[in-house]
């Protein structure tokens, strides 16, 4: 058992590819399933959140545009990344979560995997959701999927690691970008998450990593005018209908939360990347 | 395996494919003249030039930007763009100094080596072309001038007549003129085609440059229009920015301008030249501008005067680029002048 | 330098990065093992210098082969789970990228083309193959093929000698995503990428048997295609020997696709983006020297821009560059062999006695190596051998039309059908024309463009199925709806 003193990590947002800390100056406790400190996170206000949509925007052109291909080679990248901080997120999570090794080990190994998935879906959205239209009439119709826009998450209060990414690599995989509001209590595997993020090819803005509390944040970003999406699996219990009913204010689209945490382990199939694609057909007359 | 040295291992099919031997010239003249008779014709005209693929352009542009230059060809290359770079200052705050310490730059690029060639001009406001002319001497380098409401071209005719007649009177010899836009996209043609006309005249023995500010044009098809514009009204090179507006000079842009004086002197006779400006920062820019020019117009246009850079930072890069050639180690900013 | 064109100095790329070995095996069971039958030679096409020797694949070793993949395919492969085996291709496809200039190389020294093409075309999109596929291997379910997608079990892979890494990352990668084991026989001239790619399966610790190599001629092709415990059956090459294949697995259990030869019709209307489509007939008939199964070498010209496009397109060519493939500004390569050289001589000589018009640059070629300058006939009829005859090499033969109508007749007048170009500024056309060809490809304004996520493959005696895309899965899996 050595002597040396730890340099201990501190925990900011993520917010334009770079890790501010909040600028209302606040930070709270996060504490470890016993009570015990692990750190101070920073507590992400109102005005961070409007940044984080303003770079979230700035971002969205960059990343739609890129090629599926390219969004593909990235978000695999993000996998090599997190592999490489296993043992990190392992302890963060079993840490936060109060899971022994073996089963934050399974949670980590699960988390990244579900990385893979997303990234290898870029390249095939196209051809699995869109396609030629048969229409009765000599015109060339074609439908295609393409990205909302700027989607807000409020990521699961449980699953610090798999809950996020389950929700935040489906928006990205479609191509669009995002403001994450994380959980309260289990923030950290989150802020490693940037970390990750920012050293993996993925452009500034393109993911916004906000600790701090849903309660606080979910309305404005559920009113905001320039977010397209909005996913409430982490709403605050009892408040995800009034967000909703925010939401509408902007048309936005919305996926509701669960009833209760679900098992983030269930092979997710398509549902999470559909709410945010939009589908545009176009059609051009055929003839000499 | 020991590598097999053939000696002569890769050379181009046809080294005279680009040159002016009449091959293309065997269509017949068209009767170009006859086009500007009216604002309808003219835009029949414009719209009837083949279109642009831009993706098919861009490709081309990358393909290009991939040929290699290296030892004695990158040697002569670099002395070739030297000499064709247009030393440029166009700034609100440009005093008599600026403009002389330019001019001496421009005489003596590099200091420490006098076989660096010349730059091929200096480029300034008019109101400071008489300060360059006095500084330039008798050294053979051109002073352009910028003129015409340079940048904008938004005044009055007479104004930018004056402008022109102002410049010339203060020694400079080359004009570079804007064209009129909102004029062009609008499709009043044929305005455009006169205030070039009335400028040229202005000019009398100066040689005019029109710039297309091609970033305003926006499309390729444009480019060539406005290409096809400019010679007709008897511009002596075509030129692509102002260097005012982002995006300056681009690579495709280039490749549409050589296709366009490649196309006209095959038609006409009459060769046009071509500067890129704006945006040209290292020599490698360079070496893929050069590289166009050559696959593209062809060597005919490898001359000051048949193709130039509007550029200020190049020539330092430039400069770099020639001393590592000289010396075989990477160079550093303390051994190229400020200007 | 004041009227010829600036001719760029030696830009050679090191040929340092590449270690041959003096003679290889074959890759069967996951190592590299003596064959028992003769050893060949293979050489630089572009020198005919002898690289190395490689193995003859008898039936024997064809056996043992398949034996491997049947074991690998039973116990490891078939019951993985399919995200490991993306994440095995995954793998791989990152390893291609990090050994990307090894292989281009390679590449270039086997087969002859260019470096700029091996580099930025052939290498890239075999690494994007590979990627590409990886994704898919997990989500079958979703590709709408079917409820419930299987693999076939073990696929017998030839491929020729034109793309040979990207033939080979065209036929693994899909092959191995649906859950197949592969026993692969590259082209007799081209085996040199595919060996090292051996050694890619082994620094990815991909399971032995999943993925085998057999190097070899004809017979060796035969006894692949032949063996009784080959499930699936995938070729790339000649017509003539594609025959031979169809007639072979007749009757047996074995699932075929064809990727034959073509002749295809790249059309250029009067309306079209001229300097675009002569850059576009350049890269249709002379990118990889023409030896492209879908090279667009029928220049349907539509007869009042006719003199333009043919004197542009002449002055383009005499730009190009002919020469060392490993010179990194050579636009033209060696042809792949003696034997093709003599073909494609045969068959312009033949051009020009039947009465077409023969026009090449006068340009000096090396003395040693395999060359063929750029050739274009003119005056094509559709009743000459150069117009329906696949010369597989640099050879442009032009046509002319009237209407579209008559484009569209005389594009379809092949038996061939897999590739087209058409060249107009007009979307309706594109769309109608495209309508009315009968290829397996079509590309508008553009040419030669490939990519994983786009179905390749042809129509009529150019084969059947699709390699790349949704589509091209179908061709490995069962109860799958075949394409």
């Amino acid at each position: 058992m050595s002597d040396r003193l730890a340099v201990r990590k501190t925990y900011k947002l993520y917010v334009n590819g770079a890790f501010p800390r909040s600028e209302s100056g606040r930070s709270y406790e996060v504490v470890d399933h016993k009570g015990h400190f692990l750190a101070n996170a920073a507590w992400a206000s109102r005005k961070d959140a409007r940044d984080a949509v303003v770079a979230a925007r700035g971002a969205f052109g960059t990343w739609s545009a890129m090629t599926a291909y390219n969004r593909g080679q990235v978000l695999y990248r993000v996998a090599e990344v997190m592999e490489g901080r296993h043992v990190q997120f392992c302890e963060e999570v079993a840490a936060g979560e109060g899971l022994s090794s073996s089963k934050a080990r399974a949670a980590v190994d699960a988390a990244i995997d579900r990385w893979v998935w997303y990234a290898g879906w870029t390249d095939k959205l196209a051809a699995v959701l869109g396609g030629a239209n048969p229409v009765a009439g000599p015109y060339f119709d074609f439908s295609m999927p393409e990205a909302t826009g700027v989607v807000a998450v409020l990521a699961p209060q449980q699953s610090s690691l798999l809950g996020l990414v389950s929700v935040l690599a489906p928006v990205l995989a479609g191509g669009n970008t995002a403001v994450v509001v994380t959980s309260k209590e289990r923030p950290l595997p989150a802020v490693t998450l940037g970390e990750v993020l920012a050293t993996s090819d993925v452009p500034g803005g393109v993911v916004n990593l906000l600790t701090g509390d849903s309660v606080e944040l979910g309305p404005w970003l559920a009113e905001h005018a320039d977010v397209d999406g909005i996913d409430l699996t982490g709403a605050p219990t009892g408040r995800a209908m009034e967000f909703e009913r925010e939401a509408a204010g902007t048309i936005k689209r919305v996926v509701r939360p669960p009833a209760a945490e679900p098992d983030w382990t269930a092979d997710p199939g398509l549902s999470r990347m559909t709410p945010f694609l939009e589908t545009k057909t176009v059609w051009h007359p055929i003839g000499v | 395996m020991p590598p097999v040295d053939d000696g002569r291992m890769t050379h181009v099919l046809d080294p005279d494919a680009l040159s002016d031997d009449g091959r293309l010239n065997a269509l017949p003249l068209a009767p170009y003249s006859d086009v500007t008779r009216s604002d309808a014709s003219f835009r029949a005209f414009l719209h009837g030039l083949p279109g642009v693929d831009q993706v098919g352009a861009e490709s081309r542009v990358a393909m290009l930007g991939t040929r290699s230059i290296k030892t004695t060809s990158k040697a002569w290359a670099i002395d070739t763009a030297i000499s064709m770079v247009d030393l440029t200052t166009l700034e609100g705050s440009d005093t008599p100094g600026k403009v002389r310490s330019l001019a001496a730059k421009a005489r003596r690029p590099d200091p420490g080596d006098p076989t660096t060639p010349q730059v091929a001009a200096v480029c300034v406001y008019g109101d400071l072309a008489g300060i360059a002319r006095e500084a330039l001497g008798d050294s053979g380098i051109h002073v352009a001038a910028v003129a015409t409401a340079f940048p904008s071209g938004r005044a009055a005719r007479a104004i930018k007549l004056a402008d022109v007649k102002d410049a010339v009177a203060n020694g400079a010899d080359e004009i570079d003129m804007v064209i009129d836009r909102g004029a062009f996209l609008a499709g009043r043609y044929l305005d455009v085609y006169d205030e070039i006309v009335a400028v040229k005249e202005a000019c009398g023995t100066a040689h005019l440059k029109v710039i297309l500010e091609t970033g305003e044009l926006v499309t390729l098809d444009n480019v060539r229009r406005a290409s096809w514009l400019a010679m007709l009204a008897g511009g002596d090179f075509i030129k692509t920015s102002t260097g005012k507006i982002s995006p300056a000079a681009t690579l495709p842009v280039c490749l549409v301008m050589l296709e366009a004086v490649r196309d006209f002197r095959a038609a006409t006779g009459t060769q046009i030249g071509v500067k890129p400006a704006g945006g040209i920062r290292t020599t490698k820019d360079a070496m893929k501008h050069l590289v166009l020019v050559n696959e593209t117009a062809g060597p005919d246009w490898l001359s000051p005067d048949w193709f130039r850079f509007g550029a200020s930072s190049l020539l330092n890069d430039l400069l770099l680029q020639r001393q590592k050639l000289r010396t075989g180690h990477y160079s550093g900013p303390d051994y190229v002048t400020v200007d | 330098m004041s009227s010829s064109l600036f001719e760029y100095a030696p830009a050679p790329e090191s040929r340092s990065i590449v270690d041959i070995a003096p003679s290889y095996g074959l890759f069967i069971d996951g190592e590299f093992v003596d064959g028992t039958g003769e050893s060949f030679k293979t050489v630089n096409p572009a020198t005919e210098e002898v690289l190395t020797e490689v193995s003859s694949g008898s039936e024997a070793d064809v056996d043992r082969a398949v034996a491997a993949a049947r074991r690998a395919f039973t116990r490891v492969w078939g019951p993985m789970r399919p995200a490991d085996r993306g994440k095995y291709l995954f793998r791989i496809a990152r390893i291609l990228q990090e050994r990307a200039r090894e292989f281009a190389v390679l590449e270039s020294l086997d087969n002859g083309k260019p470096i700029r093409e091996s580099r930025d075309v052939d290498i890239p999109l075999a690494a994007a193959h590979f990627f590409y596929h990886a994704g898919w291997a997990d989500k079958l379910d979703f590709a709408g093929l079917g409820p419930d997608p299987r693999p076939l079990g073990v696929a017998g892979q030839v491929i020729p000698w034109n793309f040979p890494m990207l033939m080979l990352a065209w036929k693994v990668a899909p092959a191995l995503a649906t859950g197949n084991t592969v026993v692969l026989k590259p082209a007799e001239t081209t085996p040199l990428t595919a060996l090292l790619f051996a050694e890619v399966c082994q620094q990815a610790d991909l399971p032995p048997g999943v993925v085998n190599i057999v190097t070899g001629a004809g017979d060796t092709g035969r006894a692949v295609v032949e063996h009784g415990d080959v499930d699936k059956v995938a070729f790339t090459g000649s017509t003539e020997v594609g025959r031979s294949i169809a007639r072979a697995v007749a009757g047996t259990r074995k699932s075929l696709t064809l990727e034959l030869g073509g002749k295809a019709a790249n059309i250029v209307f009067d309306d079209a983006p001229i300097d675009q489509a002569v850059e576009g007939i350049v890269q249709g008939i002379f990118f990889n020297q023409g030896h492209v199964c879908c090279a667009g070498s029928r220049l349907l010209v539509q007869e009042n821009v006719h003199d333009e496009v043919i004197a542009s397109l002449q002055r383009r060519i005499g730009t190009l560059r002919v020469g060392d493939p490993l010179d990194k500004n050579t636009d033209i390569g060696a042809i792949n062999s003696a034997e093709q050289l003599a073909r494609i001589k045969e068959l312009s000589d033949y051009g020009e006695a039947e009465g077409a018009n023969r026009w090449q640059p006068a340009c000096e070629l090396p003395d040693r190596g395999y060359w063929f300058p750029p050739t274009v006939f003119t005056d094509v009829s559709p009743a000459h051998r150069i117009a329906r005859e696949e010369v597989f090499g640099p050879v442009l033969s032009v046509l002319t039309f009237r209407t579209p109508d008559e484009a569209v007749a005389k594009a379809n007048n092949t038996t061939f059908g897999l590739s087209a170009g058409i060249w107009t500024e007009k979307g309706s056309r594109i769309l109608k024309i495209a309508n009315q060809l009968r290829a397996g490809v079509v590309w508008a304004n553009t040419f030669n463009k490939f990519d994983p996520t786009s179905p390749f493959g042809g129509y009529k005696q150019s084969g059947y199925g699709r390699e790349g895309g949704r589509h091209g899965l179908t061709g490995y899996l069962k109860g799958a709806i075949h394409s």
